[in-house]
């Protein structure tokens, strides 16, 4: 059974005030998660990513389309108590600590109220709080403690679904590892994790799979492997000297010049062109690397193959 | 959605049941109110306090009360109290809020001072309102009018009348026919035609419907006075003619006396009673006759003067 | 389920305090002492009548006050800086949710009347020195005040599931002012014909009926309150009450959170 099943989920809004223009937030979405996957949701800002979550959570409700989550609606009370979510950007009640807050969701979320002290300070201590700042009012927290503390009450009642949308932003790289780790734990435990990001190395580095939205639409899913695979790769040569023959240039070669030293960049195929073009000006190559093709790449090509189109869908 | 939309039909359902409870709950609530949030006008003992505590909203508050005193005394009428112990403390109240409202000082002229049921019983209150009204409204010849209006009907002082309406005909856009009340109180003030006279114009320059009914039945009130004295003199007459009383109206008319059997304001024709006097047919539907009711006869207490009746 | 809302009450509660929302019955306090000492001065014998009137209508005033800005500002920070999200994503209902605000609310305005009425009680001993029987009515009026910010917080709460702040505050406010000359209201409905007839009647019966909550000048002159006023009184705000929040759950229900 997968953990997560995305049914025809579809979302419009009426934008306007007197004449209410339907705007197309998503556009039916189809996608199903597997129990123990780690699962990247990718997408530049406004493709629809955090509107897929609000449905997906029932904050907001889909124009057609449903959800299941661990074979059960969405919307069924039940699942709520196995999942968890980390929005984008949380605030939570400044007014209260830290572990004020993270008691109040146990018990918003069913946790026995006996084993709540301890469930909060081990969650406390696995997102990285110090002890000291457990009893500080929220008002008080960096953005860096706040998100720890979104993702404590996102995983403090030990669910079996984790939802985390942009679960790095605000943190600083050795943050950012520390969440990792603690990602990658999550799916030894035998959770399920989807998150939300536009950083695209942390996803290549975690995910399973991956999903591509732009503009509200799907635009490809798969393994981060077969994704890349797709992608013509590029090499990198370096030579000695200042000068860019016109025939590399014509090869379709990015050129960086410094102070003595060319450095190209060009696509797979033309490399053997592009050492003949050297050895005929008699220029000295230093290295050819090739290099991997990266999700960035990937992602690049699907966001520019949908340019077109969204012109279109402007014009219409 | 089946959790969601058992919520809804469950509120949804709830709400139109306790709307409707909501209803009825109020319905009684104002049947053991009826009429307290009035009764506490009596608590205002300061109206200039109430005034200043208003905090520039008087106007709108001396609307909320004008209100409440017509609906008052309308109340009252309708339930045939023939007492109307509020409605001094709420046209005060009104006129201390907003000392420009002039139908306020007719309203009271007219209900505040004639004796129940037909009104308060309170003269003096009346004048003492029509005079703050003047103090406050010097120019508005109308306020004289009524308080000439008061002395007349209601004091039967004549002399004050003459000397209220003589005020006001001195004012700058006074209506024409004040001078000639004047003049009509000093010489003929007792007579018929004047009391007319002070009706047809009250009828006239009445805004306020209530008073208009007032002056209406008063008018036709007059006009039965007139016509039962005239028909008296007639049977009279035949009596004397004929050595025995008419046995009806329509011996009047077969021995020549009239041309056709009279009928009253109402269109009803008159008739002689057993005592051999002319009566009117329905007296219950003319109040303020002085003339024409049968024997015994005992006005309702909730005489029919307002347009409502 | 009562966990739950029990939770989502306390917090609220927790809230308004640390809010500083109870600071307000310092300027009360103060009011009050300063009213208690002045009018000590001035006698003539009506020294407990303007207690109980200024007394009764501070706490009016302040708790209307305070039933709507804070009722409001609670729901729609909740609303506008997405604490909500984390809290719906648990397994609690939407109609809990709501529940569990209002008695948070409702609690907190409990605690607060009740601090006031202290003070009223404890400004009438200044000035007269003893209590009377009469002083019994007084709470009667302090209670029924209590149920006018039970109505009132249910309409803020009401408002704010769908409006802005300021607008869900105007019409709060309108509502209290319309509702205490509901009386009025209803009278007018009865005199008027036609179309307007069925406009007036429909509001007259909708707009809360404050007219018979707000008893002060008459318990300011020892006037008794009938037994059945305050049976019915309480009936209909229960159900007023009720009525408003099923309305807010009806539309928290269908509302999609930015």
């Amino acid at each position: 059974m997968p953990a997560i099943e995305i049914l025809g989920l579809e979302k419009t809004y009426e934008v306007g005030f007197w004449r209410k223009r339907p705007k197309r937030a998503l556009h039916p979405l189809n996608l199903s998660v597997e129990e123990g996957e780690i699962f990247g949701f990718l997408g530049p800002n406004g493709a629809g990513k955090t509107t897929t979550l609000k449905l997906l959570m029932g904050l907001a409700r889909p124009t057609a389309g449903a959800a299941r989550i661990l074979g059960m609606e969405n919307d069924d009370p039940r699942v709520k108590a196995q999942i968890g979510f980390l929005p984008e950007q949380p605030y939570f009640y400044d007014y209260l600590t830290a572990r004020e807050l993270l008691r109040y969701y146990a018990h918003l979320s069913g946790v026995p109220s006996g084993e709540i002290a301890n469930k909060v300070s081990a969650m406390l201590e696995r997102v990285g709080l110090p002890t000291s700042a457990a009893d500080v009012q929220l008002r008080k927290f960096s953005k860096g403690m706040m998100q720890r503390v979104g993702i404590a009450q996102a995983i403090l009642h030990d669910p079996k679904v984790v939802f985390l949308d942009e679960p790095m932003s605000g943190l600083d790289p050795v943050g950012r590892r520390e969440v990792r780790d603690l990602i990658e734990r999550l799916k030894q435990e035998g959770k399920t994790v989807f998150f939300s990001t536009h950083i695209l190395s942390d996803a290549e580095a975690l995910c399973d799979r991956v999903a591509i939205l732009h503009l509200g639409e799907l635009r490809s899913v798969g393994a981060v492997a077969e994704l890349t695979a797709g992608v013509r790769g590029k090499v990198e040569l370096i030579w000695a000297g200042t000068t860019i023959p016109a025939s590399l240039k014509a090869l379709g070669a990015e050129c960086h010049a410094t102070s003595d030293s060319v450095r190209a960049i060009l696509p797979e195929e033309k490399q053997e062109a592009a050492i003949e073009a050297l050895k005929r000006e008699r220029l000295r190559l230093i290295s050819l690397v090739p290099l991997r093709s990266t999700l960035e790449d990937y992602f690049v090509q699907q966001v520019e193959q949908a340019k077109p189109a969204q012109a279109m869908a402007v014009r219409s | 959605m089946k959790a969601s939309h058992k919520v809804t039909l469950v509120a949804a359902g709830l709400l139109i049941v306790c709307m409707t409870a909501s209803v009825v709950i109020l319905q009684r609530v104002d049947r053991v109110r009826a009429g307290a949030t009035l009764e506490e006008v009596l608590y205002i003992s300061s109206p200039k306090l109430l005034k200043r505590l208003s905090l520039g909203y008087d106007g709108l508050l001396a609307d909320i009360y004008w209100t409440r005193a017509v609906q008052y005394f309308g109340g009252k009428h309708h339930e045939g109290a023939g007492e109307y112990k509020l409605l001094a403390p709420l046209l005060e109240i009104t006129t201390t809020l907003d000392p420009h409202l002039i139908v306020a000082y007719e309203f009271g002229a007219n209900f505040l001072a004639p004796a129940p049921p037909n009104g308060a019983g309170m003269p003096e209150k009346a004048i003492e309102l029509v005079e703050n009204g003047i103090r406050s409204n010097p120019d508005e010849w109308r306020l004289y009018y009524q308080l000439g209006f008061i002395y007349y009907i209601d004091l039967k002082d004549y002399a004050g009348a003459a000397k209220a309406f003589a005020s006001g005909a001195r004012l700058p856009h006074a209506h024409p026919f004040l001078k000639i009340l004047a003049a009509q109180m000093a010489q003929h003030a007792g007579e018929w035609e004047t009391a007319r006279m002070l009706w047809v114009s009250a009828y006239a320059t009445a805004n306020d419907p209530e008073i208009r009914a007032n002056a209406a039945a008063h008018i036709r009130a007059l006009q039965v006075d007139r016509d039962v004295a005239a028909l008296d003199v007639f049977t009279e007459e035949y009596t004397k003619r004929a050595g025995h009383p008419p046995g009806s109206l329509s011996d009047l008319v077969a021995a020549g006396m009239l041309r056709g059997v009279p009928v009253d304001p109402l269109g009803h024709p008159y008739k002689l009673g057993a005592d051999g006097r002319v009566q009117v047919a329905d007296p219950d539907n003319l109040p303020f006759i002085q003339k024409g009711t049968p024997p015994g006869y005992v006005p309702p207490k909730k005489p029919k003067i307002l347009p409502t009746d | 389920m009562s966990g739950r809302i029990a939770y989502i009450a306390a917090n609220t509660f927790r809230e308004a305090v640390r809010d500083r929302v109870l600071y307000n019955l310092i300027a009360f306090a103060v009011l009050m002492s300063a009213a208690a000492v002045l009018v000590g001065q001035i006698s003539i014998d009506i020294e407990r009548l303007v207690v109980v009137n200024l007394g009764l209508s501070a706490v009016s005033l302040f708790g209307v006050v305070i039933a709507i800005f804070v009722g409001i500002g609670l729901v729609s920070k909740e609303i506008d800086k997405r604490t909500l999200y984390t809290v719906l994503s648990r397994p609690v209902r939407r109609w809990e949710f709501i529940a569990g605000k209002f008695l948070g609310l409702a609690g907190t305005l409990a605690v607060n009347t009740a601090l006031m009425a202290v003070g009223v009680f404890g400004a009438l001993l200044y000035v007269s020195h003893h209590f009377q029987s009469s002083d019994g009515w007084v709470l009667v009026a302090l209670y029924f005040i209590g149920l006018q910010f039970l109505i009132i917080t249910a309409l803020s709460l009401l408002f704010s599931t769908f409006s802005s702040p300021l607008l869900s505050s105007v019409f709060a406010f309108s509502l209290f002012v319309i509702g205490s000359f509901a009386e009025d209201l209803r009278g007018f409905a009865g005199i008027v014909r036609g179309p307007t007839h069925w406009l007036a009647t429909a509001a007259a019966y909708l707009v809360p009926n404050f007219s018979a909550l707000n008893l002060i000048s008459s318990v300011a002159h020892e006037q008794p309150i009938s037994g059945q006023l305050v049976l019915y009184n309480t009936a209909y705000a229960l159900v007023y009450t009720g009525m408003v929040l099923c309305g807010a759950v009806l539309i928290f229900e269908r509302r999609n959170l930015k």
